[in-house]
């Protein structure tokens, strides 16, 4: 198993002539629970697009597990759950996990197994669109694992989820890191940002602090991680408070 | 290329297509609809229906095939769901291919209902072989998927996706040789015909419809060479596209 699951090196992102990030440096230790928390626009979700191969980069040197990101070797090795949940609203739950399992040559057990996990055997066979938002987004995450990745980006997993099932999936990723898997995750909810093993605080594409929840807080003199974020930001860009 | 992996895209977009039933049935009884009201339309005129009525078998499909498509393919790049496939091991080639296979199918039973309806129902005549014109209409709708999923490339909204249609679609059927021969238009917009892909594919449809000649005949080599390659350049250009949608 390679040391650092992602390496980031002054990586530089434009789009359409603006440079969204500036320079972004991150190591993620392989087998971590990482999350990537910071402000809307802070540039999160770039971020991670970049890591999955989703966006030039242009400047700078992005690898995860040791290879460029993008390569076609990184494929089968990565799973990717997108902000705006990539679904297919008109597929049930089962056709969506069947189509992922072919492409990834995973066998059909798979798919009741993710099914069960993610407790969408009763609605299997109803079209995502009949679905509610959490019960959807639970859809988008288990084609997001369907190929057990060895990294994975989940952009703001648990947003629609009630708090019973936001306690219970943050179960799973923690399991899912115990297991070896490096899980990287954005939040906007500080109180599931203290679940992982290790943040990076982002503001305007650049990391502004990196540590456990517990450093993160000790260094900022704070109650908890709220707290030690606002103080961070607000020593980082006092005007914009 | 992956032939499992295009064939779970094919069946994907499939499955998506069948469950729409309105849009099934309207991409279905359209054609015929349009066809009949040509008819109704050039009952006092001699000839015209004759002429142009074979050619619209193969416009229509096209048209409709080239909307469907640029349509569906923006809906996945607005979803998430292009990304996630790109992410994957899917190939962007699997992806075009799953994409023309399915639209081809959609294509099949659109012409083949549109022809049967045509022949039985307006008793249209077809004096070349049936096959063969079924041919030429299903690269027609190739050709659609391949320019939907260019023009896709290119648009933002289902807004953009559709006013493509009058700026990409609608000039090639004008200078296509439907509403003027070629050798009629001012030297101008001649040139412009002798670039439009659309005037090879319906003067191939028009001799093996109309005047009964073989697909492969040597006089047509030259229109049919047109309405393979064309279709597969544009799918070779969607593949590159879509890397640049990946990587901006």
């Amino acid at each position: 198993m390679v040391e650092q699951a992602c390496q980031c090196e002054e990586v530089q992102i434009r789009r359409g002539g603006a440079i969204i990030v500036p320079s972004f440096s991150l190591a993620i230790p392989a087998g971590r629970l990482f999350g990537l928390i910071g402000p809307s626009g802070s540039g999160k979700t770039t971020i991670m697009r970049a890591m999955m191969g989703l966006g030039a980069i242009h400047a700078g040197a992005m690898s995860i597990l040791g290879q460029p990101v993008g390569a076609a070797g990184l494929r089968t090795r990565v799973g990717y759950l997108p902000q705006n949940g990539g679904v297919w609203p008109d597929l049930t739950a089962r056709e969506s996990l069947r189509f992922m399992a072919r492409v990834y040559g995973v066998s059909g057990n798979r798919i009741d197994e993710l099914l069960e996990l993610m407790h969408l055997t009763r609605m299997a066979d109803r079209p995502v669109s009949t679905l509610s938002g959490g019960q959807a987004r639970r859809v988008a995450l288990a084609m997001a694992i369907i190929n057990q990745p060895e990294f994975l980006v989940l952009d703001e997993p648990t947003v629609g989820l009630d708090p019973r099932m936001r306690a219970a999936l943050w179960q799973e990723f923690r399991s899912w890191a115990s297991d070896g898997a490096t899980v990287v995750i954005s939040t906007h909810v500080m109180q599931e940002a203290e679940w992982c093993d290790e943040v990076a605080v982002i503001l305007d594409g650049r990391v502004i602090a990196q540590g456990s929840p517990r450093e993160l807080m000790a260094a900022q003199n704070a109650d908890g991680l709220d707290e030690a974020v606002l103080r961070l930001f607000e020593r980082e860009a006092p005007d914009e408070r | 290329m992956n032939g499992s992996r295009v064939l779970a895209v094919a069946s994907r977009v499939l499955s998506q297509l069948r469950r729409d039933h309105r849009s099934i049935a309207m991409a279905i009884v359209a054609p015929c609809l349009l066809l009949w009201v040509l008819q109704v339309t050039f009952q006092n005129v001699p000839f015209v229906f004759d002429r142009i009525g074979p050619l619209m078998l193969g416009i229509l499909p096209f048209v409709m095939i080239f909307l469907i498509t640029s349509i569906t393919m923006l809906r996945e790049r607005q979803q998430g769901t292009l990304d996630r496939m790109l992410v994957s091991p899917i190939g962007r080639t699997d992806i075009m291919l799953g994409y023309s296979l399915a639209f081809a199918v959609l294509a099949g039973v659109q012409c083949a209902i549109g022809m049967g309806f045509a022949v039985v129902v307006l008793d249209m005549p077809i004096a070349g072989r049936v096959l063969s014109a079924f041919v030429i209409m299903l690269l027609l709708g190739l050709y659609g998927t391949a320019l939907g999923l260019t023009a896709s490339a290119f648009a933002q909204t289902e807004f953009q996706a559709v006013q493509f249609m009058p700026l990409l679609v609608l000039p090639q059927v004008f200078l296509s040789g439907l509403l003027v021969a070629t050798e009629q238009l001012p030297l101008a917009l001649r040139w412009f015909a002798y670039i439009n892909p659309l005037k090879y594919a319906l003067a191939l449809l028009a001799d093996v419809m109309t005047l009964g000649q073989p697909l492969f005949a040597r006089a047509h080599l030259g229109d049919l060479a047109v309405a393979v390659f064309v279709p597969i350049g544009l799918l070779l250009i969607g593949a590159v596209t879509m890397r640049r949608q990946r990587e901006d």
